[in-house]
């Protein structure tokens, strides 16, 4: 038989697979995503059923799936959110930052994989994932309460970060020279900011090119510019995930909003093409080795979410029971842990790194979501109560000692 | 009078505004970019929590307000005959089958046969305040009008008359 042959009936029967276990996960109420990795893992190099003639599509689909999944997260976000949340939770996103990535990188030191390997653990551990935690919050019903926002503020500041993140990574990835390594970042770093400032500011005309109401026209137009754009970030390395990321955030209005009706169902489709990808390229005789540093890895940078969360939401006013539904909602880390350690492990910096995160995020995608929930118990709410006693009496002793 | 309400974005969702009432309570009305609404009212012992949300679509969302809109101008319009002893304000509904439809306002006669005095007509989402003679009437028109108990009773037959 052909190879295309073979490739219809592997990716056919792949994606009916997928289907089946994304509704087994629905049901118990569970993220999709450890399915396809596992997925992913099961049919890999190494795995019980390896694939043989479409891994060419599933590289091109997977590559797909990280510009799809960013110009996503770019149209959800309008300029003026992006702004108004530097302005509002800069002091936020600055605690999470330091909170979430000094773990990752002191973790790959303590390892011995040296500083490059330490720049891309950083970036492993520090970003929590949007696209899971929306779907919690909104599951859960969360989306009206007062602490939302600011995890949402936290989320948005991570994704703007790492429009500044991926680039400095690719360039030092690489293995340039010094000089040479600073001046692709400063050239990267630059190129950022300036189409960054543009987008926010003349976002406006590059929505004016496409026609909002001519579905077909309106896809291929975006989908093309948003290729387009992320395979140029891509040759000047600043990757291809900020690429896209940068075109979404310059859409706006009426075409942005049908462009991000239209493009849903591709990205859901190439996204979950993308975690099985991830799935396929990591061996899963290297997991053994690398279970028990992702477990403590998972336990340190959960907790340290959690306290990003707590603290940010006291700053905010948010009571005892509100920060703690704030650090436990940020828990999840998924696609930029998946894409950093990809663009890590393609380059060659530490082979390990791939299965590390690949079993580091499949631990807080799982437990995430089910720890999210203990906030809802009754259990816990008790808990608030008797705390909220103690420190009330505190409070009153204290008073009553005073003069 | 003014009303505190506040806004705050839900980047990636829409925006949330609170309102606060006089009595201190806190009712959230979350608008999400597709056009729906949800209305939220808070855990008076965990604040931050919500307790529960009405989801309402574009449509309902505005007959709502349509409906709160119209309770606060008729309340004030009642407020009217509070002091004055034996003045009503009352609405009432155009009847479908009303020889009056269709027709201007003028054609009752109202003020002189009744003696009552037509302040207002709310039409769907319009309200028409101080209604001229010229005044045509729809239907499902909601009038309203002040006058004594007498006046308002003879009002309301005057528009029931079906047509001949």
């Amino acid at each position: 038989m052909h190879d295309e042959t073979w490739m219809l009936i592997e990716v056919g029967a792949l994606l009916l697979g997928l289907s089946l276990l994304g509704r087994l996960a629905i049901k118990f109420g569970q993220s999709p995503i450890p399915l396809y990795m596992t997925a992913g893992l099961v049919f890999g190099a190494g795995g019980i059923l390896p694939l043989q003639a479409s891994t060419d599509f599933l590289s091109s689909g997977a590559e797909l799936g990280v510009v799809l999944l960013l110009v996503m997260l770019g149209l959800e976000y309008s300029p003026t959110e992006l702004v108004g949340n530097l302005k509002s939770s800069a002091r936020a996103g600055i605690w999470d930052g330091l909170l979430n990535a000094i773990p990752g990188a002191v973790f790959a030191l303590l390892l011995g994989w040296g500083p490059v390997a330490a720049l891309a653990m950083a970036g492993v551990t520090w970003v929590s994932s949007s696209g899971v935690i929306a779907k919690v919050l909104r599951d859960l019903g969360r989306l009206g309460n007062r602490e939302t926002p600011i995890v949402l503020s936290v989320l948005v500041l991570e994704d703007l970060a790492m429009a500044f993140y991926l680039p400095i990574l690719s360039a030092v990835v690489i293995g340039a020279s010094l000089m040479q390594g600073a001046i692709t970042v400063a050239i990267a770093v630059g190129s950022v900011s300036i189409v960054l400032y543009l987008a926010v500011r003349h976002g406006k005309k590059l929505s004016r090119i496409f026609h909002s109401e001519q579905p077909e026209t309106l896809l291929m137009g975006v989908l093309g510019l948003t290729m387009l754009v992320a395979g140029l970030a891509s040759e000047v390395q600043v990757s291809a995930a900020v690429g896209a990321f940068l075109v979404g955030i310059a859409l706006s209005g009426q075409v942005a909003h049908n462009a991000e009706k239209l493009l849903a169902p591709l990205r859901d489709l190439f996204a979950a093409i993308f975690f099985v990808f991830f799935g396929l390229t990591t061996n899963p005789a290297d997991i053994p080795e690398v279970f028990f540093p992702a477990l403590i890895l998972a336990v340190v940078t959960m907790s340290t979410k959690v306290l990003t969360g707590y603290l940010a939401a006291k700053r905010a006013g948010i009571g005892r029971p509100g920060r703690w539904r704030t650090g436990l909602a940020l828990m999840p880390r998924g696609e930029f842990t998946v894409i950093i350690a990809g663009l890590a492990v393609s380059a060659g910096v530490q082979p390990l790194i791939a299965p590390l995160a690949a079993t580091y995020m499949l631990i807080t995608v799982i437990s995430g979501p089910i720890l999210a929930r203990v906030t809802d118990t009754a259990w816990f709410k008790k808990q608030m109560k008797a705390a909220a006693k103690r420190e009330d009496a505190l409070a009153g002793s204290s008073t009553s000692v005073a003069p | 009078m003014g009303v505190r309400i506040e806004k705050i974005d839900l980047p990636g969702f829409g925006v949330r505004h609170d309102v606060v009432t006089q009595a201190g309570q806190h009712i959230g009305v979350l608008s999400y970019r597709d056009g729906h609404r949800e209305v939220a009212l808070y855990d008076p012992e965990d604040p931050d929590a919500i307790l529960g949300s009405v989801p309402l679509t574009g449509d309902e969302a505005a007959a709502l307000s349509d409906l709160l809109g119209h309770a606060a101008l008729l309340s004030q319009l009642s407020g009217l005959g509070n002091g004055t002893i034996g003045l009503y304000t009352e609405q009432l509904v155009l009847p479908a089958d009303s020889r009056f439809l269709d027709r201007p306002l003028g054609d009752t006669q109202a003020r002189t046969q009744t003696g009552t005095s037509i302040v207002a007509i709310l039409r769907g989402k319009d309200v028409i305040p101080s209604p001229t003679p010229s005044e045509v009437l729809r239907m499902d028109d909601l009038i309203v009008a002040v006058g004594t108990r007498e006046g308002l009773d003879k009002l309301d037959k005057l528009l029931a008359h079906s047509q001949v």
